[in-house]
Order: C-alpha cells, then sequence, then structure tokens
C-alpha cells in the first residue's frame, strides 16, 4: 500500500471555463518555434544555421555550459529563423515543418536490459534529458550529477490546470516505460491523487497526496518524502515528458506530442488539444477565444504561466494554454470597501467563502491592489505547505543575504512553489520573480 | 463614468513635469481610493490575484472600530452629564442617550479631526518625497489615537504628538509595514512621559472644558473623577460595577471604556481574518493567569476577572497587540506574544506603584521583543534542517 500523506494547507481556486474531457487534434502548422527560455538556466548555442533541413529529434541548440545536453526540433522541416532579442539574445529557433514528417531513428530499446549510464547516454541523444529539472536552483539538469532521488508528480491542481487522468490516457505503457528508464537512473518517487491508477505504477516509490493546491506541485511533494539538503540534487520531471522518454524507448524515436488543456472563462470551448512542443499559441486557440474584451493568452495556468501572444510559441514544459480577461479597462469604484460579489478571496471581508464550492470565478489579470510592504502576516504560511519559513526566506531573497538563504531552505523551493501565496497575498510582492531571482543569485555564488 | 474622465482629465497636471506635479501623491491616493487600480500582471508570475489588498484590510480594521467609537462619544456625554448635571429625579441629564451621544460627538470630532489632517498631512508630504504611493496605514493609526487619549487633551497636544508618532515611530523606519512599534501607542506613550499631568491615569477622564469655555475651564480636580484602575492604584474600593465596567458606562479612555463594543469588533477583526485571534486569545489567557495570581484581598471590592475588564485591556489586546506590523510574524510566536502583554500588563498594574494602567507598556514593549520570539521559532527550523543535513 502506497503511503499517504495529508496536507492542510493550500487553496483551491475555482476558475470558470474548465478544460472537458474530450480531446482534439489541432491542424498541423506551417512553423513551429522552441524557446530556449523555457528551458530557464541554460546558455543557448544554436547547432543549426537559417536553411538546414532537420528531422524531428534532431538538435537545434545545445547548453554551452553542458554541450551534450541538447534541445531538439519537434519537427521535420526548414530552419528559417534564429531569432534574436537584445544582446543577441536567442528568443526561438524556428522551423518551418515539412509535409512529410521524419524522425531520427534512435533504435527502440528494451530498458529492462539498459542500465543507468545507457539511459542517461539514450536521454542525452535524444534531447529528452533537457526536460529535466533539478533542485537546487529549479534549472535545467547537469548531466554529471547524481541525483538521490527522481520526482514526478502525476497531480495536477493549479487552477485550469490540465487533468492528468486525461492526459495520460492512452499513454499508460509509455509511461511505465518512462519511470522503468528514470529508475535506472536513480530512485523514482511518483505523487498521485488517492484512488488513482497510477497507484499501481512499477519501479517507482508510490505516494498519495490529499489536499489543496499546491500538493500537486513537485517541490512540495519532495519537501515532505525527501527534502533537499545542501549538496544535494533531484530531478524532477512533468508527467507528460516522462510519456516522451517511453515512446524514445517504445519506438525509437522523439515524439514531442503534447495533450494540453486549452481552458479559461474566455475560451469558447474549452477542451484538451493534441499539439506538438512549439506549435504556435495562436494555431492551438485558432477561433475559440472570445472577441468581446480583451483577453489576456497564458501559456501555462493562471498562477504561474506566462503571458504570451498569439504568435508565440508553445513552451516546452507547458501542459495548458489558458485565457483570462485582462480587465485593465475595469475602473472599478470603491474596491475597499464595495461588497464585489463576482470577486474570489480568502478573505471573508469578500463573500466568496458564503458561495457554495462549486462557483466557478471569472477572474481578471489585474492585481487589485498597490504594492506595499508585507503588512499582514501569516498569509503566505497559510498557502505553503512546506516546513518552510516562506516570508522569512523572501526577505532574505530581497536582502540578498545569501547564508539566510541557504540555512532557510531556498535549495528545496522553485518559483512555482510561491504561486498560490502570491495570489493571496495582501500586499501584493510578485513573490515568484523574487524566488527566481534568489534562486539565480545563489547558484551565480556557488558555480 | 463622469468621475474617471475627471480624474483622468486631471492626471497630467499632477503627473512628473505637470503645474500640480507637487501633489501627485495625493492624486495618487484619491484616484486609488475612488478605484481599484487597473494595474495587470506582469508577464512572468501570477496572473491572477486575490481581490483582498492592503486598502481593503485596513478599512475593516476601522470597520471594526466603529462601535467603540460611538459607544466612546455616548460615554464622554454620559460622563459629563454624571458630573456635571448631577442626577436630579426631575430630568436626569443622564438619561437623554441622544443628548450625551452629540456631546461627545462634539468633543470628539476635532480630535479626529487633528489626529487625521496632521498624520495625513506628513504621510502625504513623505511620500511625494520619496515619489511613492500614500500607504493606508495610517487610516487606522489616525482613529486610534483619539480613541486613547483623555477626554480634555488639548488639541494642540494631539497634534504633535501625532506628528511625533509618524515621524519617528513610523517613517524613519521606512513606512507602513516597516516600523517596529505600534505608532498609536508611540503617541500615547508621548503624551504619558511629556505630559504625565494630562495622561497620568488616575485623574480625569471626564470632558468639562469643552461646553464650558465660555466662563473658563473649570479647575481640574473640581469634577476629577476616578477610573477604576486609578482608584486600585490608590488602594481605594472600586465603585464602579463589573455591570459598568462591561457595558463601558465609566471614566475612561475614549475607547476603551466598554468591553461590548470592543468585543463586537474583535468579532468583526476575526471573522474577517484581519486581526489574529491566536493573539487576542493568548493576551486574555495571560492577564488572566497574571490577574488570579495577583488578585486583591476582598477590601478593593475588586475580582480578579475584572482586571481584564477595565482600562485599556480588551481594548490593547484586540486593537494594539494584533497590528501584523509590529507583532510576531511567526503563528508559534503570536501565541508566546499575546501570552506575555497579558501577563506583562497585569503586572505592571498591580505590582508598579507608579503606573495604574500597564497595557501600553505592555504592548510597546514586547513590540521590542518580537523579533526575538519570531527568531527562536524561525532559528530552530534552520538548526532543524543544518541537523537533516549533516545526518546524510
Amino acid at each position: 500500500m502506497a503511503n499517504v500523506i495529508k496536507i492542510t494547507k493550500g487553496l483551491n481556486i475555482n476558475l470558470k471555463g474548465k478544460a472537458a474531457a474530450q480531446v482534439s487534434a489541432v491542424a498541423a502548422s506551417k512553423v513551429y518555434g522552441l524557446v530556449p527560455d523555457a528551458f530557464w538556466g541554460m546558455k543557448p548555442k544554436v547547432v543549426v544555421k537559417e536553411g538546414d533541413e532537420v528531422k524531428a529529434g534532431d538538435a537545434l541548440f545545445v547548453n554551452k555550459l553542458h554541450p551534450e545536453v541538447k534541445f531538439v526540433s519537434p519537427v521535420a522541416g526548414k530552419v528559417t529563423l534564429v531569432e534574436r532579442g537584445d544582446r543577441r539574445k536567442v528568443l526561438s529557433v524556428q522551423v518551418e515543418a515539412a509535409a512529410q514528417q521524419a524522425y531520427v531513428d534512435f533504435g527502440k530499446k528494451d530498458v529492462a536490459s539498459l542500465n543507468g549510464e545507457q539511459v542517461k547516454t539514450a536521454l542525452l541523444e535524444s534531447g529528452l534529458f533537457g526536460f529535466f529539472i533539478q533542485r537546487p536552483y529549479a534549472v535545467v539538469a547537469d548531466p554529471n550529477d547524481t541525483p538521490k532521488g527522481i520526482f514526478v508528480s502525476a497531480i495536477s491542481d493549479m487552477p485550469l490546470a490540465a487533468d492528468l487522468d486525461v492526459v495520460l490516457k492512452g499513454n499508460e505503457a509509455d509511461f511505465q516505460t518512462g519511470i522503468s528508464a528514470l529508475a535506472k537512473i536513480a530512485k523514482v518517487h511518483l505523487g498521485v491523487k488517492p484512488e488513482s491508477s497510477l497507484a499501481n505504477t512499477k519501479n517507482a516509490e508510490v505516494t498519495v497526496f490529499k489536499g489543496k493546491c499546491p500538493t500537486g506541485n513537485v517541490g512540495v511533494q519532495i519537501n515532505h518524502v525527501s527534502p533537499v539538503n545542501k549538496g544535494e540534487v533531484v530531478w524532477t520531471l512533468g508527467a507528460e515528458e516522462v510519456v516522451f522518454i517511453g515512446r524514445l524507448f517504445n519506438k525509437g524515436i522523439v515524439d514531442l506530442t503534447r495533450t494540453i488543456a486549452v481552458a479559461g472563462s474566455e475560451i469558447v470551448k474549452p477542451e484538451y488539444k493534441k499539439v506538438l512542443v512549439g506549435a504556435p499559441i495562436g494555431d492551438i486557440v485558432a477561433g475559440n477565444v472570445k472577441t468581446d474584451k480583451k483577453v489576456r493568452l497564458i501559456d501555462g495556468n493562471p498562477l504561474t504561466g506566462v503571458k504570451v501572444c498569439e504568435k508565440d510559441f508553445l513552451l516546452a514544459h507547458s501542459t495548458e494554454v489558458t485565457a483570462i480577461p485582462e480587465g485593465d479597462d475595469a475602473n472599478e469604484l470603491f474596491g475597499w470597501i464595495a461588497p464585489r460579489f463576482k470577486e474570489f478571496s480568502v478573505s471573508r471581508s469578500y463573500f466568496s467563502w458564503l458561495m457554495p464550492k462549486s462557483k466557478e470565478y471569472v477572474l481578471d489579470a489585474r492585481v487589485k491592489g498597490g504594492h506595499r510592504h508585507m503588512i499582514f502576516s501569516g498569509e503566505y504560511e497559510s498557502v505553503f505547505p512546506m516546513d518552510i519559513y516562506p516570508e522569512q526566506l523572501v526577505k532574505a531573497i530581497i536582502a540578498g543575504d545569501i547564508d539566510r538563504m541557504e540555512a532557510l531552505g531556498i535549495y528545496e523551493v522553485a518559483p512555482e512553489d510561491f504561486a498560490v501565496a502570491e495570489f493571496v497575498d495582501s500586499s501584493k510582492v510578485e513573490l515568484q520573480r523574487i524566488v527566481r531571482e534568489g534562486l539565480d543569485m545563489l547558484r551565480k555564488e556557488n558555480e | 463614468m463622469g468621475l474617471k474622465k475627471i480624474l483622468d482629465n486631471l492626471k497630467p497636471t499632477f503627473s512628473e513635469g505637470g503645474k500640480l506635479s507637487a501633489f501627485g501623491s495625493l492624486y495618487d491616493a484619491m484616484e486609488t481610493f475612488f478605484y481599484v487600480p487597473n494595474e495587470t500582471a506582469k508577464v512572468r508570475g501570477a496572473q491572477i490575484h486575490d481581490a483582498i489588498d492592503s486598502k481593503r484590510s485596513i478599512f475593516f480594521v476601522v470597520i471594526a472600530l466603529i462601535p467603540a467609537i460611538l459607544f466612546g462619544m455616548y460615554n464622554i456625554g454620559l460622563q459629563h452629564s454624571i458630573y456635571t448635571g448631577g442626577c436630579a429625579p426631575s430630568g436626569c441629564p443622564c438619561n437623554d442617550i441622544f443628548g450625551n451621544f452629540l456631546y461627545g460627538l462634539g468633543v470628539m470630532l476635532p480630535k479626529i479631526v487633528v489626529s487625521y489632517v496632521v498624520g495625513l498631512g506628513i504621510e502625504v508630504a513623505i511620500a511625494q518625497w520619496k515619489k511613492e504611493e500614500v500607504h493606508e496605514g495610517f487610516f487606522v493609526t489616525g482613529i486610534l489615537i483619539p480613541l486613547i487619549v483623555p477626554v480634555n487633551c488639548p488639541l494642540w497636544i494631539i497634534a504633535i504628538a501625532t506628528a511625533f508618532s509618524v515621524i519617528f515611530a513610523k517613517e524613519v523606519f521606512g513606512g507602513t509595514g516597516m516600523n517596529i512599534f505600534n505608532p498609536a501607542l508611540v503617541t500615547r506613550a508621548f503624551l504619558f512621559f511629556a505630559y504625565p499631568s494630562m495622561m497620568s491615569g488616575d485623574k480625569v477622564w471626564v470632558n468639562e472644558k469643552y461646553m464650558d469655555s465660555i466662563n473658563g475651564p473649570i479647575g481640574v480636580d473640581a469634577i476629577s473623577a476616578a477610573t477604576p484602575l486609578g482608584q486600585l492604584a490608590a488602594g481605594e474600593p472600586v465603585t464602579a460595577s463589573p455591570m459598568e465596567t462591561i457595558i463601558g458606562t465609566i471614566p475612561g479612555s475614549i475607547g476603551e471604556t466598554s468591553v461590548i463594543a470592543i468585543l463586537i469588533g474583535a468579532v468583526i477583526l476575526i471573522w474577517a481574518n484581519i486581526a489574529s485571534w491566536k493573539i487576542m486569545l493568548s493576551t486574555f489567557l495571560g492577564g488572566a493567569v497574571m490577574a488570579y495570581l495577583l488578585r486583591y484581598d476582598n477590601a478593593q471590592n475588586f475580582e480578579w476577572w475584572e482586571q481584564l475588564t477595565v482600562g485599556g485591556f480588551c481594548f490593547g489586546a484586540v486593537f494594539m497587540a494584533t497590528d501584523p506590523v509590529t507583532g510576531p510574524r511567526t503563528e508559534c510566536g503570536k501565541w508566546i506574544y499575546g501570552l506575555l502583554i497579558g501577563a506583562m500588563a497585569i503586572i505592571i498594574r498591580v505590582l508598579n506603584p507608579g503606573y495604574p494602567e500597564g497595557m501600553m507598556l505592555a504592548i510597546l514593549l514586547m513590540n521590542v521583543f518580537a523579533p526575538l520570539i519570531d527568531y527562536c521559532f524561525v532559528q530552530s527550523n534552520i538548526n532543524k534542517r543544518a541537523k537533516r543535513a549533516a545526518k546524510k
């Protein structure tokens, strides 16, 4: 019987426009783009030139710090553009898809007969290694490290996030193969929902997590199962990325097809779509966005996602694309005293606490308040289910106090772990940005 | 949306380079007072936010104070009637609830106006100087100040004390959210030490100057009304009954007398999850234990639990100790903090002959210790982590 961990802190935000459990395909796009920024902490070195022909699985860029870590094209076709921004920063590498898809053949392999080194080599060659995120620092993993464990969360409880039951449906065999492959590298910890069919996954230590958002965050699960100490490294991987690995060994190809949720109050028909990593957002939401008001498109969920526009490309780790009202023309009168029945709040100065839990809210992108110093205490703690003092940690980061950040447990966190705290914060502090800066600062210091 | 248009039209005048740019912060404050800012989330980070902001939280504290304010006004008039009019059987002025309230309103309103004008004036000026938004923290401080001063405190003294506390207790530390001491209590402490004759706590708490100013102020001693704490400090029997101290028809600082009005405020604060119930409860627990240990003999006509109903104990526990900025930030720390405030307040009251009231000093003292309490809990978390790392 799997170990069960109950988590009491947290907050479920019930947003309108959840994706219905049906999957439809998106027509193939003309151009796909791989965005280096999705692989945080990596310095891209582009290894293709404009005009080169590539197959799906050919490297587009590599990590300058570890050239063996490749990032590969999701499609076959011709490299049309290496888009660069300020100081020649690579923004995306774009590939015009060929009519006929061709995959690099990495060869089918029987995972059972491989050892850890062989699995790692296969992942490095195929570019799937780049999907690993390591703790500490929440950056692309370093292949020279020996992780004490690999953590996979099969729970997605962020608002509007893709339900992994839908995503993994039909991919069970690949998922199991992927987990078995990972188990060759290090011990695999899998976090699942109560009564999930994934609880029977072999070659992994399965832990059942019960609780509110952000229980599904892999960081929260690590903190409860095996916290990261200074000097230790763990790797994390999204559940669907495990499927990518399974496909590699079962089929011999890199197939970066995802089932993502297209959801949110401003989506006409919220449902799941089968798309390739790097597909243009505009193609994914084509004809499916309400036009009566200004809409914010988000690559990812509304708590941890990135604001994007239609010409941007689906980021590598994204499991959903969401659309919410921008709201910058709301001009709401007397917000400090009006009842504001449509708003959602943890504060009982609003009325959302009286509403049934099933009530769905339409929240716009406004910050809804002025930026202040941290005034009210205990706000972060109430939605931060880790054995860490979040407020003190954030203050240490703001102060740039490296020793104190370490002492307070910065090695265990990623920006996403602070997402719910950032939502509830009445002082409107940009917690995720601050934590990201703290992690980057510490990494630079320890290099 | 006519108002929005007016504000938008005025914006260039108050913005950088405009004619009235020196009042930009004031304009900003007005704009955010009327409208929720339309600012939207940045490209990265949480794209949605809770509707709660510091403005709303802080105004809910003001709302929670309304019962105490209203009762305070009535009580000013009531005490005035009792001690000046006498209670003749024919037409007792004490029964004129509305008249008493109006009298109190007349006394109270100038104090509120002075406190807000002086405090907000300084805040706006400093915000303009620092090119920041005006923070709303003073809306609570500004109403707390009139509630914790004696009824007959002259307005100019309130003005000086308010200015002192806004500048030296708050702004020098960086403004709302950065202060070490509760600014309202610093105001009172300033009065307490700078003008002891006004604040000694055992003398006049009844307004006699306001309406009788045509004949010149009546001598203070002529109608001095002793508070229960004053009587205790003098070793005299307490005249007020427990019922009176709970309802609040006794002399005292304007907002502190009515336990019932304060408890209504406490319910609002806890219900809206704005103040910590842990601090309130533990303050009462700490006070109760200490009051029981240091109880008087029967000569004073005073049960040990009455300590919690008189003076500023309730008001301090509900509205002052729970200030999130100057209190501890850790949840466990809040229990210790409250227990110590309650205990310390009673110790000062009973054991120190110089100060009849101990709540103010107890809270200010614990303001200093709040970071130390936090330090202990945070350090234990740090030690646990270090130990875990060493074990591997």
